[in-house]
């Protein structure tokens, strides 16, 4: 017990001690966090700013989304390490080969959310915003996203946890925020207080995210906070490893409409 | 183009295709290190989400696991192991291990939760103890998703596998860590294309494998599951 508390305590010791380096501003802990939350975070909000449109694309024109689909789960069996060492002659040692395989790997998440999303509003909400007067922007901006947002939200906080933990491996090509941590200042130099150090913070980084991204939804949907935590939680725990998003609102639409609990306002 | 040139010449070079550092012996560890750590895990995890999914019991406790799992640096999680366990073969398919466990479990767990409880109902009433429910209905009802989280698995196992060349054993790796040291980008890039090839058959054998193992009467479900 006691050996654990010394080996744990080290590695809280470290931390403190390379926190940040005042003279060089590449090293200490602080910096390479910020690395690496600039990089997981520019990389979602890319992979959202194209999921987005390409959702509304796959919803409007039917015949579009197998196809797009299928291409972007034969993206995702691309193993990032490869990806990254193959962006290399393009993009060089710049942020954008750790940022465009990560952007486009959160596609394979996002997209089957955007869309299932904007598929279960109901045809009777649709319908009452016609008979508005709701010109289809109107209707996309006010009626159809908030109902969406639950799912779009579900799928962000999947895409996040996974791209902050695979920011990491960016490290190989020398990006890659925490990731260094592990490899340079760690297994490079047979140090563990390192290793877990990067651990550590990969993770809670990826937990602060998601809370994060849990407050955002509660704020932007008010409606659904009164019965909607059962559907939420059934939905996001039903998410299998990786691609599966799609399968399971595949395998059990009533589930997915059941997660929407945006519907609410309008129905009752 | 240049780059495209160079990599088509480094692949058709016939010293790449022989040798102990010849394409085939490095696929050939690839594959080996990627089967053991898939195999050590599906055995381990199968069972437990069999048991798990059936009871009920645990489920709370599977998904934290994903989650928790999902958040994990893989090359973190490696080279901590590598580092207390040392260098070699064993340390390598144990971290492979690790990291092929949670989706394998959550996967196989799910799918036997979502089995229709009118079934189950069906089954009892046909006078089915537990274990002939959880053998005879379950699983098969659940293989397509204990399919997709194999696959979703092995994908990872592959593409990890590759960073064992950083811990000084072989495979695919070796091309894009030899690579680096020698400054050849050619070298890096052709490891890299061999492992998207390694991977892509991956996802394609288990394809195929989810066609064969999943019952024909379940087949239209399985489609939704791709």
């Amino acid at each position: 017990m006691n050996a654990v508390w010394d080996w744990g305590s080290g590695i809280v010791d470290w931390a403190v001690a390379n926190w940040s380096h005042p003279g060089d501003g590449e090293r200490g802990v602080w910096p390479l966090l910020v690395e690496h939350a600039r990089l997981a975070y520019v990389s979602i909000l890319i992979g959202l700013a194209l999921a987005l449109p390409l959702g509304l694309a796959c919803v409007r024109w039917t015949r579009l989304y197998p196809p797009v689909l299928t291409g972007v789960n034969v993206l995702y069996a691309v193993p990032s390490i490869a990806l990254f060492f193959l962006m290399l002659p393009y993009t060089g040692f710049s942020d954008w080969t750790a940022i465009v395989p990560l952007a486009l790997y959160t596609l394979v998440i996002l997209l089957p959310n955007v869309v299932d999303g904007l598929r279960q509003v109901p045809e009777h909400v649709r319908q009452a915003a016609i008979a508005m007067g709701f010109g289809p922007m109107r209707r996309l901006l006010t009626v159809e996203t908030p109902v969406a947002l639950p799912v779009i939200i579900a799928g962000l906080r999947v895409a996040s946890v996974a791209t902050i933990s695979m920011v990491s491996v960016a490290s190989l090509v020398g990006l890659g925020g925490l990731g260094q941590l592990i490899l340079s200042e760690g297994f490079r130099r047979q140090f563990d207080a390192p290793i877990v150090v990067g651990i550590v913070l990969t993770v809670l980084l990826a937990f602060a995210t998601d809370a994060l991204l849990v407050l955002t939804q509660r704020l932007l949907t008010p409606w659904a906070r009164r019965d909607g935590r059962r559907g939420k939680r059934r939905h996001r725990a039903t998410v299998p490893a990786g691609e599966a998003t799609a399968a399971d609102a595949g395998t059990d639409p009533t589930q997915t409409a059941d997660s929407g609990n945006g519907a609410r306002p309008w129905t009752s | 183009m240049d780059v495209l040139n160079e990599l088509v010449a480094w692949f058709s070079d016939p010293g790449q295709w022989s040798g102990p550092d010849g394409i085939p012996v490095r696929t050939a560890e690839h594959v080996q290190y990627s089967l053991l750590g898939l195999l050590v895990a599906a055995l381990i995890a199968v069972p437990v989400g069999l048991l798990t999914g059936h009871t009920g019991v645990g489920g709370f406790a599977t998904a934290s696991l994903a989650n928790f799992a999902r958040a994990l640096p893989t090359i973190g999680v490696l080279f901590l192991i590598v580092l207390a366990a040392g260098i070699g073969l064993v340390p390598v398919v144990t971290a492979l291990v690790a990291l092929a466990v949670p989706p394998i479990l959550v996967n196989t767990h799910e799918g036997v939760r979502q089995v229709d409880p009118a079934l189950k109902d069906a089954a009892l009433g046909m006078g089915m103890r537990g274990g002939q429910v959880l053998l005879r209905l379950e699983l098969p009802v659940a293989v397509p998703l204990v399919v997709n989280g194999l696959r979703t698995a092995a994908v990872q196992v592959v593409a990890t596998a590759t960073i064992a060349a950083y811990v000084g054993v072989g495979g695919l790796g070796r091309y894009i860590v030899d690579g680096q040291a020698r400054q050849d980008l050619t070298m890096m890039l052709g490891g890299s294309v061999l492992v998207v090839l390694l991977a892509v058959v991956t996802t394609l054998l288990f394809a195929g494998l989810s066609r064969l193992l999943v019952a024909p009467g379940l087949r239209s479900l399985a489609a939704a599951h791709r």
